[in-house]
Formats: structure tokens, sequence, C-alpha cells
């Protein structure tokens, strides 16, 4: 597998009036086509500033992220963010209404998408009707539309309760992994990471620098769920629970 | 089909409304009522106090002169006038606050200063301004109305989701995809609600400059009315406005009804 995105030591500051506050160090580290990448760490250790800068929505201080210019990045929120005044049809929609790519070949590739993960019956509902499992799911679509390579997605089952978080992640990682997209998974939740991602990065404390990487290889390896059922999970669990270092 | 308890419950509310109903009717009618015997037994002065009989032989020859619906027409005009307008540069200012935060910053003080500030302590100076007459009485509203409206609307379209915004910013979305596709449909509800506030705003300030300088309107019925010390052309002035406001109140609470709905 070749590598699809590559990041050296990339450095990030944030400033306030009174103190200048270093969240990201020596961050480097290479994402391979179709892998998907679970960044766990203690909250505060900048794992969400890595995605943003990623995603062009923050300034990098240093450091370089080498990446092809035709390689398309789609962001998923922690919220959904949907329009309350925009039906799903349209809140799918809005990305591509962003970038001036609304053709009817890309609408009806939303379309698609929408009958293929059960929503088509909702495309003209507003999302007020729309569970909170569903709507995580119409903001799939929505990133999905624009038909990234790269998804980026930062904690996004943490609005969800417990047993819809089950349910939406383990939709969520089939439909990434039939769109063949790459992915990295911003995530507290070391169980959740463990059973969706290839690889898991542990991020030291802030200023966040990598601590460790595992490749997680479970035995009969499908659905995120099922993962959970691998005799090796408790194993990948405990590993990583040490690493976090973890200060109440 | 609904539960017994069900329509017990249902039952209640309507018992609840209708009751409800009830007494705001029987205190204005009780009201007027009493009004009225009190002045027939002369317990009340009715040169000072008038009485509902009065009041409706005051309207009768208002409306016989010919004068009624020209006062009215003429308030309702301004009123119009100063509140479309000021709705409007209201929001277009707004824009340009949060389309430019440095502008934004730098106004801040003076906006303060000019919504704090009663406005009827420019009335003279308007007047010598614009002119005694229609123009001072509009800009008089206006200047109300815009100030509010900026308050107002600002606020809505700085309160707007962030997350929202990192959305359409993933999105790369530019500032004025930003403002068309998100801020001002999510800040339309504030804006409907500004309306509403800009309805009395803009009433009180024709009243006000009616009061100053004018030859017609109800502010200028209220006003010859204490002049002349006619107290029945005083209230019936009074009550007219109140029917006026609270019909155009509810024409935007309406209005408001049904944008909301609608979208």
């Amino acid at each position: 597998m070749d590598n699809i995105l590559k990041i050296e030591n990339l450095k990030k500051i944030y400033h306030t009036k009174y103190q200048e506050t270093l969240a990201v160090e020596n961050f480097s580290f290479e994402l391979k086509r179709g892998e998907f990448v679970a960044i766990v760490g203690p909250s505060g250790c900048g794992k969400s500033t890595i995605l943003s800068i990623l995603c062009g929505l923050e300034q990098k201080s240093d450091g370089n992220i080498i990446i092809d210019n035709n390689i398309n990045i789609g962001y998923m929120l922690q919220n959904d963010a949907l329009f309350e005044w925009r039906n799903i049809l349209n809140n799918c929609l809005l990305g591509l209404e962003i970038n001036n790519t609304l053709t009817e070949e890309n609408k009806s590739y939303v379309l698609e998408l929408l009958k293929n993960y059960g929503l088509y019956d909702f495309k003209d509902s507003f999302p007020n009707n729309l569970s909170g499992g569903m709507r995580q799911r119409v903001a799939l679509i929505r990133t999905l539309a624009t038909k990234p390579d790269i998804l980026l997605l930062d904690e996004p089952f943490s609005a969800l309760d417990y047993q819809t978080r089950l349910a939406v992640s383990d939709d969520v990682y089939q439909i990434i992994k039939k769109e063949n997209k790459s992915a990295i998974m911003v995530t507290h939740d070391l169980a959740e990471a463990i059973s969706m991602a290839d690889r898991i990065v542990v991020l030291t404390k802030r200023p966040g620098t990598i601590k460790s990487i595992y490749e997680i290889n479970l035995t009969n390896k499908s659905t995120p769920i099922k993962n959970r059922r691998a005799k090796e999970f408790s194993y990948y669990y405990d590993m990583i629970w040490k690493d976090i270092d973890y200060h109440v | 089909m609904y539960s017994d308890e069900h329509k017990k419950f249902l039952k209640s509310i309507k018992v609840n409304n209708f009751w409800v109903r009830l007494c705001q009717i029987a205190i204005i009618v009780l009201f007027i009522i009493i009004w009225q015997l009190l002045a027939n037994f002369k317990l009340i002065n009715t040169f000072i106090a008038s009485s509902p009989k009065l009041i409706l032989n005051t309207l009768i020859s208002l409306f016989k002169e010919g004068n009624l619906f020209k006062h009215i027409w003429i308030t309702v005009y301004e009123t119009i006038i100063s509140f479309s307008l000021g709705t409007i540069i209201g929001t277009i200012i707004a824009t340009i606050l949060w389309w430019n935060k440095f502008i934004a910053k730098v106004l801040d003080p003076y906006l303060t200063i000019l919504n704090s500030l009663p406005k009827v302590a420019l009335g003279p100076i308007i007047i010598i301004w614009a002119g005694a007459g229609i123009n001072s009485i509009i800009l008089m509203a206006l200047l109300i109305s815009t100030i509010i409206t900026i308050i107002n609307v600002y606020q809505g379209f700085i309160e707007t989701n962030h997350l929202k915004i990192k959305l359409m910013k993933s999105f790369k979305a530019n500032k004025y995809q930003v403002y068309t596709k998100l801020i001002i449909p999510s800040s339309f509800s504030n804006i409907i609600s500004a309306l509403k506030i800009n309805v009395s705003m803009s009433l009180i300030g024709v009243i006000m400059g009616e009061f100053l300088v004018s030859k017609e309107g109800l502010g200028y019925l209220i006003m010859y009315g204490s002049q002349v010390f006619n107290l029945n052309l005083v209230i019936t002035g009074i009550f007219i406005l109140c029917v006026v406001s609270a019909i155009m109140y509810y024409l935007v609470y309406y209005l408001e009804k049904r944008l909301i709905k609608g979208d």
C-alpha cells in the first residue's frame, strides 16, 4: 500500500493574550491508502488540532504536510451540524453547492448513497424528524458527497448515546470500507478505536507527541461490533490504557 | 381513537382556555360599564375623565368630518415607512459589522451610546435639520428602529452556531457563502423577532415625532386635544392608537408564524 498522506514534524502553538501553549510537537506520521487510523490520547493533547490543521481550518506553526494536489479531504465533526432549515437531501448537497460542483451526476451519486444507507425515504424530511444515529449518517453522506479520498473524523460519535454509538460506528465503518476511503479518526474511546482502526496512534499529554503506534491485528477481523469479541481485544485495551498515562 | 383519560385531558385544556378568554372579555366589558355608570351618576367628572359614550360620540363626529381615517392613515403610513426603512438599513449595517470585525469593534461604543440615548432628545435638532413636517417624524422613528435592528440582528449573526461555521469552512466556503447559506437562514427567526420589536419602536418614534411637530396623525390628535383641554379627543386618540398598534403587532406576529412554519 502506498502513502496517501505524510506529516513531518508537525508543530502547533496556540496564542492567547496571556500565554502561548504548545499543543502539538514533533508529530510525524504516514497514512496508507485505504487505511483506517485512530488517534487516541489524554484530553487536551491536541488530537483534534491535528485534524483541523490537515483540513485547513487552522494554520500549522511548523513542519510539513505532504499530500498530492488531487487528494480531496473530507471532515466530519463531533456534532452533525445539520442545517435545520434544509431537508436531508439539501443538507447532503451543501458541500457540492459550496464547491460549485452540483452536477446531475454528483446529485445522483448522493441519492445513491442515501439509497444504499437507508435514508432515501427521508430525503425530503427535515433534520428534526431524524434520530441522532440517522443524523450522524446524514452527516457522513454530506462529507462523502464531495468524494473525499481521506476522511477526517473528529470524535464523530461522542454526541450519541451508547447503543446508538455502537450501531452507528458499525454503519460508518462499513460505509467507509465499502467506499474505499482512507480515514483518520480522533476519539477518546479506546474500545471504539481498537474495534475500528487498522493502526492506533497514542499521543502523550500536552504538548502532544507520538508515544506509541499499535498495529491492530485481530483474529477474524470483521465489523467493529464483532471485533470487540476478538481475543486480542483486551490485550490491546490494556496496553493502550497504560500508555495513555491517565491521571484523575 | 383516544382513551377516555386523554379525552378528559383535552377537555380540561379546552375548559381552561375558555375561562381565560371569558375573563379577558369580562375585564374590558366591566371596565367600560363601570366607567359609564360612574359618569352617568356623576361620580366622576366627565370633563377630565370622559366616558365611553362621549368617546363614541367623538369617534362618530371624527368619522363624519372625514378626519378619522386621515389621521389613522397618516400615522400608519409614517410607521410603515420608518419600519421598513429601519429594518432594511439596520440589517445592512448589521451585515457590514458581521463582515468586518474591525469596523464592529470600532463602532461598538458609539452604538451603545446611541442606543441608550433617549432619541426624543434629538427631536429639536432633527426638526431644525429636516424641517417641521413628515420628514422629521419619519427620521425620528427611523433613528429608533434602525439602531434597535442593528443591535438585535447583529446579535443573531454572531450567535450563529460555531460548529456550523466550522463545517462551512471545512468545505472551503468563502465569506459570501457563509453569509448567504448559513448566517442569513440561521438568523431568520432573530430577524423576524426584531421586526416585532421594530413595529412598536417605529410607532413610538412616530407618535413622539407627531407630538413635536405635525398637523395630522394620531399623535397630533392627542396633542391637540390636550392643548384645547378636550379630554374626549385625547382618550379617543389613545383608544384608536391601541387598536392600530395591536393590529400592526398581530400582522407581524402572523407573518412570523407563517414564515417560520413555512421553512
